[in-house]
């Protein structure tokens, strides 16, 4: 087993725009312009994140479709990049997480080279944050067609049945916060889960206490979610709770008519309001 | 208060607890009862500051906690004593009553009203209405089979602890 692994190469050079994203790469981390830079490389089963200080190790980079995961999630955390200038290659949602994350003003654009790979393998690079949202807006949007699925499925069904689905998915899930550390929006330094006075969620795994902590999650990404599904990939479970924060996009958008781009880049959602919002259940 | 799972569904009384503002839902009720208008005893209301103060988590603990239904009610838009409170609040409920529906609780169970310090009639309406739906559904047992769960487990951590207290106290 052990054989297998280490024979499988890192996909090099030979891919021509992993080859134009190492050359870029090789000349950030040359000039001195970025001192870390955070891409893909080719996993066992899947390109995972690699950390990059030298310009040695820039053959390993790659970026192609499976690179999904949302690396914006490094950028806030200190222990990792400090003061360090920074370097990425975004998926499309993580894109959406960097406007994100520095509409909170929890990153600097000054300190970070945003980089991404378009659907024509052409390497980008964004210098002001008109330029990413005018990238998102016209970038092909990823889709999850098993994802759509589900939903579809959910829909279809009776509200008993969408709790039953709920409850029995959600009883097995033994609160490991593999969701919470993947998600770039989950950077507080005291989650309401550590929260014990009052204890709002119990710390055990039970059904009541995992409902709660999945809904808790859900309602603090209204309006801050890229939607990038990266909760519901690291879930060791395969659990879709990504489906959650997705409908809260999803009610962001139809309620408040702000699409997922806007909503990103802009206010709170809950934090700001509009007189003339419209409900149809406050009687 | 002990829960009223077995309980017969003619003999159900719901049980609700009401989230209201200080300022307007909450005088509305006092009003109610100063104009002497008699309605469902089946509430128990809670006071807070503004609708904006709501915390959703406060609505997961009642139906947790032995609540078949919830009022939730405070000044009408352009009302509030803090001026956006219950602007906050209504973006707040929109979100979050979406999301309760899609993972299938029930949010017929939830009444949201806006009650004004001079509506006490509207009170009694909304008390009275939202006890009818309630005794129409029955009680919440649904979401507190997921609550049990967590009794149980107390209990079970409770006679471990004790099983081992004993053992240690026999050494």
């Amino acid at each position: 087993m052990e054989d297998v692994l280490i024979e499988k190469k890192p996909a090099i050079a030979g891919n021509s725009f992993s080859g134009e994203l190492q050359k870029t790469a090789n000349e950030l981390l040359q000039s001195g312009e970025v001192e870390l830079f955070i891409g893909y490389e080719e996993g066992t089963r899947f390109p995972r994140p690699c950390f990059i200080a030298s310009t040695d190790e820039v053959g390993k980079l790659i970026f192609d479709d499976r690179c999904t995961g949302n690396l914006a999630v490094y950028l806030t955390r200190k222990d990792l990049i400090g003061d360090k200038k920074v370097g990425i290659t975004a998926s499309y949602f993580a894109l959406r997480s960097i406007l994100r994350l520095l509409t909170e003003h929890q990153i600097q654009l000054d300190k970070l080279v945003v980089l991404t790979v378009s659907a024509e393998k052409e390497v980008i690079r964004f210098a002001t944050t008109d330029d990413i949202t005018a990238y998102l807006q016209t970038a092909p949007i990823p889709v999850r067609e098993d994802d759509k699925a589900l939903i579809e499925k959910l829909n279809a069904m009776s509200r008993e049945e969408r709790w039953e689905f709920w409850s029995a998915e959600l009883s097995k899930c033994f609160k490991c916060y593999a969701c919470r550390a993947a998600c770039p929006m989950c950077y507080c330094t005291k989650c309401i889960v550590e929260e014990n006075r009052p204890q709002w969620i119990q710390p055990w795994a039970s059904t009541l206490a995992n409902i709660e902590w999945h809904i808790n999650r859900a309602m603090h990404m209204t309006g801050r979610c890229a939607d990038c599904g990266a909760c519901g990939a690291a879930c060791p479970l395969g659990l879709p709770i990504h489906l959650l924060s997705h409908q809260i996009v999803q009610e962001v958008t139809d309620n408040f008519a702000l699409d997922v781009n806007q909503a990103v880049s802009g206010d709170n959602a809950l934090s700001t309001f509009k007189p003339e919002d419209k409900e149809n259940f406050i009687k | 208060m002990g829960r009223l799972g077995g309980a017969l569904m003619s003999e159900f009384e719901p049980k609700i607890v009401a989230f209201v503002c200080n300022w307007c839902t909450y005088a509305g009720a006092d009003l109610t009862g100063t104009s002497r208008i008699k309605y469902a005893s089946n509430v128990k209301i809670v006071r807070f500051p503004c609708t904006g103060r709501i915390d959703f988590m406060l609505l997961l603990k009642a139906f947790a906690e032995g609540a078949d239904g919830i009022i939730v009610s405070g000044c009408h838009p352009n009302d509030c004593h803090y001026t956006s409170g219950n602007f906050h609040a209504r973006r707040r409920w929109v979100i979050f009553r979406g999301l309760l529906n899609f993972m299938g609780i029930d949010v017929n169970r939830i009444q949201f009203s806006w009650v004004s310090a001079a509506e006490g009639a509207k009170w009694a309406d909304v008390v009275n209405g939202t006890v009818t739906t309630i005794r129409e559904l029955g009680p919440y047992t649904e979401y507190r089979k997921a609550a049990d769960y967590l009794v149980q487990q107390d209990k079970s951590i409770i006679d471990g602890q004790e099983a081992l207290i004993k053992s240690v106290s026999s050494l």
